[in-house]
């Protein structure tokens, strides 16, 4: 006799019990500790926080230790956090010209005010696997620089000055917050960097690729890439100020892309932004790209490219809400199979009823839709 | 539970939720967005009908959970549990002593009744959406009332198989105005929705739509006279309960073949056996 399957519940448990234990793997080796991967997997930490939209090193390293090193898992443990706390206050706009620079590097010019900082960073490394990282090698400490930072004004300003680049505007509206409002497309510029902002890097970074292979080019330059310390400030009523209430690492890319100009307006190169928490240079430079895109309409360009159609790409660049809905395919289905089921079952006793009516009939070949829908009537 | 408030959400989100809901009510089948919020689960799971369950519960109300008509599903389970811990209600399997019936995919057998609430987890809650991908387009399609591609696209299932090849998810017009996705409800569900005693609510969390069908709302599935809305229909009674009247889920017993159906509705089912034994 058929019995039901039970227990869910026991189930559930013991799955998560010995999620639990995998998680904490071969009990010889030293258990790792949440510190370690927030100083030494930083750029994981620094893609998790931008991705869940919540600066907090410390716990966006818990988050990558408890999905056992699953990135979109640990965004999704933040953001579903960030979720439960208070909103105390709105900051400031934060001023990226004002960074502690800790790098910085201009694709347009050979030398700038300032000066290119490299700082730390894979470009340029041979890609060689360091096996004294396996043996367990300590790294030198790097060697502090002889004299101080000389002032690293933005780039983009400079051509500003002669008018060579459009000017970016603030109109003084509030922008829409997207962790509060649902999305009313067509939306606006500030709401769609919002979403860039939190959308999948793999994503942006295909999406922003596509428009260099030639789905909605935009002739993109990396006019400057910043990343460093940023203060956060926020204006205290009581007070009657503006008072700092810590810094924020940073990164940051403005792109300068063509533009043809038109009667009204004499050409003017066009920009496309990106910014992210942390050290997220390749998520900035994609996110540039994607920006630039979807402002293909607003410049009276046609929209060729995936990543020119703005419900198109940020719909779809969440990868939280991606990874729930392509996962919940898991769940069962039983009921919708079992209907899709029956009515194929039936569709295809009536073609085979068909095809023995062709035969048997050679002189009323054409067995009408409505005949057959007849027949199926009949069937229980 | 320390640390989160009753059923989770905190009071301004569930107001913000509930004058969505009094908006929903007020429009039957008109999708209203809200601003949805992260749950910690994973978006496609429910979390547009929990949100929604969050919002409506009180300490008195007893909740039921069901996935594919059954209450001892995974994710129902998971669901149930996850009230039980945050709002600390009591919950129920039976039908009639539940007083909010969170579901999936399905509409329990035993008639709902006055003051029960039903509330359906929504995957995609607009049903224009495979004809239209467009956001912006199918708003507009529904502020004109502008339905002719949704006949068009029954009318092609017809013409390229002799039946509407919609069997679950199937498109209804409510009180004459709005045409609504019931959820992935079989089809077989559908005329539940009609002038139901019960309140009717539909949450998408990832989509952050809600909508509703109020107590005792016309409710048609789309059909065309020649072609009028049928229900699916099985050979077999529930092998356990010998029912002939609800959902059957077919059952692989054997690798040779071998298969049995029982009713999917598990507190149904079981309701019956205990009565005939």
């Amino acid at each position: 006799m058929y019995v039901a399957v039970k227990g869910g519940e026991r189930a559930i448990a013991n799955a998560h019990r010995l999620l639990a234990d995998r998680r904490r793997g071969d009990r010889d080796q030293a258990e790792l500790e949440v510190g370690q991967i927030q100083a030494q997997l930083r750029l994981a930490v620094d893609r998790v926080m931008s991705e869940a939209s919540l600066y907090d090193p410390e716990l966006a390293a818990l988050a990558i230790k408890q999905a056992s090193g699953d990135m979109i898992e640990a965004v999704f443990l933040l953001r579903a956090y960030r979720t439960t706390l208070p909103r105390l206050a709105v900051s400031e706009p934060l001023d990226t010209g004002a960074m502690r620079i800790e790098r910085r590097i201009s694709a347009t010019y050979k030398d700038i005010p300032g000066g290119q900082v490299l700082g730390p960073t894979y470009d340029y490394t041979h890609r060689l696997l360091d096996f004294l990282l396996l043996a367990g090698g300590e790294a030198p400490a790097a060697e502090p620089g002889e004299q101080p930072l000389a002032p690293c004004p933005q780039i983009l300003e400079l051509l500003d000055a002669e008018g060579l680049i459009e000017r970016e505007r603030d109109d003084g509206t509030e922008p829409c917050d997207i962790t509060r409002d649902p999305p009313d497309y067509p939306v606006d510029r500030a709401t769609r960097l919002q979403m860039l902002a939190r959308g999948d890097e793999g994503y942006l970074l295909a999406l922003g690729y596509s428009t260099q292979r030639g789905y909605g080019r935009n002739h993109p330059f990396a006019g400057e890439i910043r990343q460093g310390q940023v203060e956060v400030e926020i204006f205290v009523e009581e007070w009657g100020e503006t008072v700092c209430v810590g810094e924020i690492a940073l990164s940051e890319c403005q792109m300068i892309n063509q533009f043809g100009g038109s009667r009204e307006a004499a050409p003017q190169f066009t920009r496309g932004y990106g910014l992210a928490f942390g050290h997220n240079e390749r998520k900035t430079l994609a996110m540039a790209l994607v920006d630039r895109a979807l402002r293909a309409e607003e410049l009276g360009e046609e929209v060729q490219g995936p990543a020119q159609q703005a419900e198109f790409v940020l719909a779809h660049a969440d990868n939280v809400e991606a990874s729930g809905f392509v996962s919940h395919l898991k769940l069962p289905h039983y009921v919708d199979f079992q209907s899709e089921l029956e009515l194929l079952r039936r569709l295809r006793q009536e073609y085979e009823a068909g095809r023995h009516g062709a035969c048997q009939e050679v002189d009323s070949p054409e067995t009408t839709t409505d005949e057959r829908t007849a027949t199926s009537g009949d069937h229980p | 539970m320390n640390g989160y408030n009753f059923a989770y959400l905190d009071e301004q989100t569930k107001r913000m939720i509930r004058r969505a809901l009094l908006k929903a009510v007020a429009i039957p089948g008109y999708q209203v967005p809200f601003g949805g919020r992260e749950m910690p689960m994973p978006y496609g799971w429910g979390t547009g009908g929990m949100q929604l369950t969050a919002a409506i519960l009180g300490a008195d109300d007893v909740l039921k959970v069901i996935d594919q008509g059954a209450d001892d599903t995974t994710n129902a389970v998971s669901i149930r549990a996850f009230f039980e811990r945050v709002a600390g209600i009591e919950t129920t399997t039976v039908t009639p002593a539940a007083s909010v019936i969170q579901t999936r995919h399905r509409i329990p057998e035993t008639p709902l009744e006055p003051g029960q609430i039903l509330v359906f987890q929504v995957p995609i809650p607009e049903p224009l959406r495979f004809i239209e991908p467009s956001e912006q387009e199918t708003r507009l399609m529904h502020a004109l009332e502008e339905y002719g591609v949704m006949h068009v696209k029954l009318y092609e299932d017809i013409a390229r198989h002799g039946h509407i090849a919609t069997t679950y998810a199937y498109p209804v017009k409510v009180d004459g105005r709005y045409v609504m996705d019931p959820s992935p409800i079989p089809k077989f569900d559908n005329p539940k929705l009609d002038m139901s005693p019960a309140l009717l609510l539909f949450g998408a969390g990832r989509e952050k739509r809600l909508y509703a069908i109020p107590p005792y709302t016309h409710v048609e599935s789309l059909d065309f006279e020649d072609h009028p809305f049928e229900i699916q229909r099985w050979e077999a009674r529930c092998a356990l309960c010998g029912s002939a009247e609800s959902f059957l889920d077919e059952v692989i017993t054997d690798d040779a073949g071998g298969r049995m159906f029982v009713c999917s509705d598990t507190d149904y089912c079981l309701t019956r056996r205990g009565e005939l034994s």
